[in-house]
This record gives C-alpha cells, structure tokens and sequence, in this order.
C-alpha cells in the first residue's frame, strides 16, 4: 500500500481544515486531490509528510505510521511544496548536492531517476535557484525531492500559475517517474489535470466530495448538458440565469454549459426564450460532462 | 488617434543588458473589448504590462494606453486605469470597508464618493455581513472579487488584469468572469492575461507571446482555424512549442 489515510480530521483555532478525510492511494498510482485554494490540500500534505499532527485518526505512508514511524517516513518520501522551498542563494547544482548529502546519498547513486529532467537545468547548474525561472525552479524542486529514491512521492501544486506547454511537460515526467514504481500524491486547481491521474479525489471546505478515477466521476453526472452558445456573451449568461427553469449555467469556453429541471426538457423552447431576449445565432447541442461540470455540481 | 482604440501599440521593445525581453510588439485594443494577452512563462507578459501600465520604461516603440503616451505621460494612464494581479491585490491587515476606503483615496475620490461605491460595492459582492472582517480572513476567491471591484473604484477605461483566477475554484472563477463580462459590457476595456486556456476562449480576442514576440493575435474561433486545432490549449501547445 501506498498510502492509507483513515478518518483524519484537523482543525486550526475555529477553522476545520480537514473533516474526516479517509482514502487509500495503491503502490505505483498517480493519485489526484483535485480542489481549489482553501480545500485542505496543503493541510493534508503536511500531515502525510509527518510536519503536522492529525487531531483524529490515523495514516500509513508507505507502510509506517505518520506519528509513530516519522522518522522512517522522512526518509521514504520527497516532497515538493507548493511554495518554492529551496535555498534562493545555493546554486542549482549546491542545492542538489545538499538534499543528497542530507539523505546520505549522492547526485551519482541516484542519477538515473533524475536524469531526464536535470539535463535541462544542467547548463544553469552555476546558476543560483532564486534567479531561475519559475518552470526551471519547479524542475530543481522535483530533483531534489527525487535524489534520494523515494517510494512516495507529494507534490502539491507543483503546476500552478505554470503555463500550459510546461505543465503537459510536467505531466510527462510524472507518468514517466511512475513506470519507476513511484506512488504519486499530486494536488491541482486546475481541473483538466485531474484526467491525467489514475484516481482522483475531489475535494472542497475539507471534505471529500467524491472519490474515483476520472472517467467513473464523470459518468455520475446526473443531468444532460446542453453547448449554448449565441451572439452575446453577458447577455446570453445573464438570460440563462433569470429563465425559470434552469438548473445550472456556467460559461465553458466558447459555450454556456446548461442543465435544465425539467425530465421533458426541449432546447427549441429555450432557443425561443433566447430569441425573445434579443439574442441571435442561438446554437443549443448536447454535450458530455467535464470533472469541472462535476466538480461544481457536487460543490453547489 | 482612433478614439475606439485605447491601446495602441508599435514596435514597443524592452531590452535588458543583452536580453530582448519585449521584441517589437505591435497590437490595437479597443474600447470595451475582452483582449487576452497569452505566453508561456518567461515569454516577455509581465514586462510588456509593466510598460503598458507606465511603471517601466520602454527601450523603444510607441505606446498609448487610454490616449495618453507611455514615454511622457506614464502618470496620467497610472490615473486612467485600473489593475489587479494576484500576487498584489489588497491589504489583509485591513478590512474590507478599510481597502475600499484606502483604494478610494488614492484614486482620488471624494469621502462621498468613497461612502456611496463602498455601499454598492460590498451589497453587489454580498459582503455585507464581513464588512468589518480583515480582508486576509477571507476565502482567495472573495478576495480576488474585492479586488476586481477596487480596480474599478475610480471607473478606469481600462482594467489590467494578471492571472487574476490563479487557483480559485472552478464556481468563483466564473462568477469572477461574468463580472469581468459586466464590465466590459459598461465600455470597460479588460486586458487580461490567464494559464486557464478555457478563459481565453472567453476572450473577445487572443495574443500569444513566444519568446518576446506576438506570434498570435485572433479571435479564438479564427486561431482555432488557423492552426487547425479544437481547444485554445491545442493552439497554446502548437505555438509555443514550436
């Protein structure tokens, strides 16, 4: 087992950041927490990584007990904060060597797990990391994280505010770090990678909303979703809210996705409505649900 | 000058030392469009708003944003425009009623003035009931609304915006849109840059920096054809991969 977590809950003053949080992430997953800012992610990160003690229950990294076998647990697992924790005034190459002094290894013994992705920080290795870039800082923190061989790795929002093409780049270097037998516990805000784990869990206010891989958590989309599209943005977002039958209405790209109350629901006599709000080009078509359309149905 | 554009833009450049960061850029934005500014990190954004919003100087090229000229006038657009970014938006040691009223007074507005916008604007946001709660209490997405609104206190022709949704949740994101929607529909010129590819399909048009340049500039239906592609995601990833 990976990672096993059973009824954890911890509360900050009168803040409840985690409620009863249990699940378990199976040895070599890419296991995804998928929530926004606030959810207890970083919460939850800190108290897998030994940082931070659980008000209740309890959890197991790679077989050991976070409060009993910390020390083992420290050893076993790299951790990528979501905040760029390595030291600004090393260079790229002293902070590799520091993690792996720290762990009793060296950047030689483990060369081979890192290799693919410290060959492109290579030719700024005299560079210092605070004057990297943000998608180069992100690559040493994930060489550091892996000198030492973990069998478990926690990356907590290693791709936000990174751009698109870094991310995807990103993303093939985890898939590849899991063909190695690395259990992956990955947190995002953004939604389209929630695709790319093999399991995901969603996550809001503390609470696990739904758990199961991504294309199980979109079949359990209870309603029909309609493409609305028309001449107007504002005013088509703003005719679909005050009609009286609408379910949902949320802007996705170049549509309005919209759900209806109604079993016997029919997009003529919607278009009709649109029309008669001085809209044109009204476009309605069914489409499928997204892990975002899921999300916030769940979060409503 | 076109009176319908507010951003005219040509040849604008930043060099520092040996590094082009901003290479020539030439674009038009006009009153109240949606304009997207896209680019991988790195790609030269935050420099090229720098020079726009008149706190860094262009090495060459032309730009006037809100009619007045970067080079000369660079206090009068500070005063014609509004911005918001994520790193920076309010002050969490103070209240909401408080930052509305500290924002309110740089800009320049009366005491009234400031009582009657923060009235409206915390009713409109519906934080009436943490009028009083010290902004840093409150949840990211809330935050980032405030802040919207602030940027708007003073009735700019134009909004900056940078990555003004980064990780917040996928429902404030949009109800955060459909604000940005409300105020370009009131003649608000919005520039906005995002990593949320989904947004720039919400965008009345798109540029996409590589490497300093504009490499892009569309709408996003137009630049799907163009590089054939379904998603603005695909189009991000064609270009600046390339």
């Amino acid at each position: 087992m990976g990672i096993s977590v059973t009824h954890i809950s911890k509360s900050y003053k009168n803040v409840k950041a985690l409620q009863d949080i249990s699940f378990e992430v199976k040895s070599g997953e890419i296991f995804g927490l998928i929530g926004p800012d606030g959810a207890g992610k970083t919460t939850l990160f800190r108290i897998l990584t030994t940082l931070l003690i659980a008000n209740e229950g309890s959890a197991t990294v790679a077989g050991f007990d976070v409060v009993e076998d910390y020390k083992k647990i420290r050893n076993s697992v790299g951790y990528m904060p979501g905040k760029f924790s390595l030291y600004q005034d090393l260079t790229v190459e002293e902070n590799l060597n520091f993690f792996a002094t720290i762990f009793g290894t060296t950047i030689e013994e483990n060369y081979d797990l890192i290799k693919e992705i410290y060959v492109q920080i290579e030719p700024f290795k005299n560079r210092r990391a605070g004057k990297l870039s943000g998608g180069m800082k992100q690559k040493l923190a994930l060489c550091c994280a892996l000198i030492h061989k973990p069998k478990v790795l926690f990356l907590d929002e290693p791709t936000t505010g990174v751009d698109p093409v870094s991310r995807k780049e990103f993303w093939d270097m985890l898939k590849r770090l899991q063909q190695k037998n690395i259990t992956i516990l990955v947190s995002t805000p953004y939604m389209d990678e929630a695709a790319l784990c093999d399991r995901i869990a969603l996550i809001q206010h503390g609470k696990i909303m739904e758990i199961d891989t991504p294309e199980a958590i979109v079949k359990h989309y209870p309603k029909q979703i309609y493409n609305v599209r028309a001449n107007n943005m504002y005013q088509l977002i703003t005719s679909l809210n005050s009609y009286e039958h609408k379910h949902s209405v949320y802007p996705f790209g170049e549509f309005v996705h919209y759900t209806d109350t109604r079993a016997d629901f029919n997009p003529n006599v919607l278009a009709q409505y649109l029309e008669s709000n001085n809209l044109s080009k009204v476009e309605i078509a069914k489409t499928v649900a997204t892990i975002e359309d899921t999300f916030m149905e769940l979060a409503k | 000058m076109n009176n319908n554009k507010v951003i005219q833009v040509e040849g604008l450049t930043k060099i520092f030392g040996d590094f082009t960061a901003v290479n020539a850029i030439t674009f038009d934005v006009e009153k109240g469009e949606i304009f997207g500014f896209l680019g991988a990190n790195g790609a030269g954004k935050t420099t090229a708003m720098k020079m726009l919003i008149g706190i860094s100087n262009p090495t060459s090229g032309k730009a006037q944003v809100a009619g007045f000229d970067v080079f000369t006038h660079a206090e009068d657009i500070k005063k014609n425009i509004g911005y918001m970014s994520q790193k920076f938006a309010l002050y969490d040691d103070l209240t909401v009623k408080e930052n509305i009223t500290f924002f309110g007074g740089i800009y320049g507005l009366s005491r009234k003035r400031i009582k009657e916008k923060s009235a409206v604007l915390i009713a409109e946001l519906g934080l009436e009931k943490v009028a009083n709660k010290l902004v840093g209490s409150l949840p990211l997405g809330w935050k980032q609304k405030l802040s919207f609104s602030v940027s708007l206190l003073h009735n700019p022709k134009i909004v900056f915006l940078d990555e003004p949704t980064g990780g917040v949740d996928p429902i404030t994101r949009r109800q955060f849109w459909e604000m940005i929607y409300k105020a370009a529909d009131q003649g608000t010129t919005v520039f906005v840059t995002t990593h949320y590819m989904d947004e720039a399909e919400y965008c009345n048009r798109v540029s996409i920096m590589v490497n300093g340049k504009i490499e892009a500039l569309d709408t996003p239906k137009k630049l799907k054809e163009q590089f054939k592609a379904n998603t603005m995601n695909d189009v991000f990833l064609k270009l600046a991969r390339g």
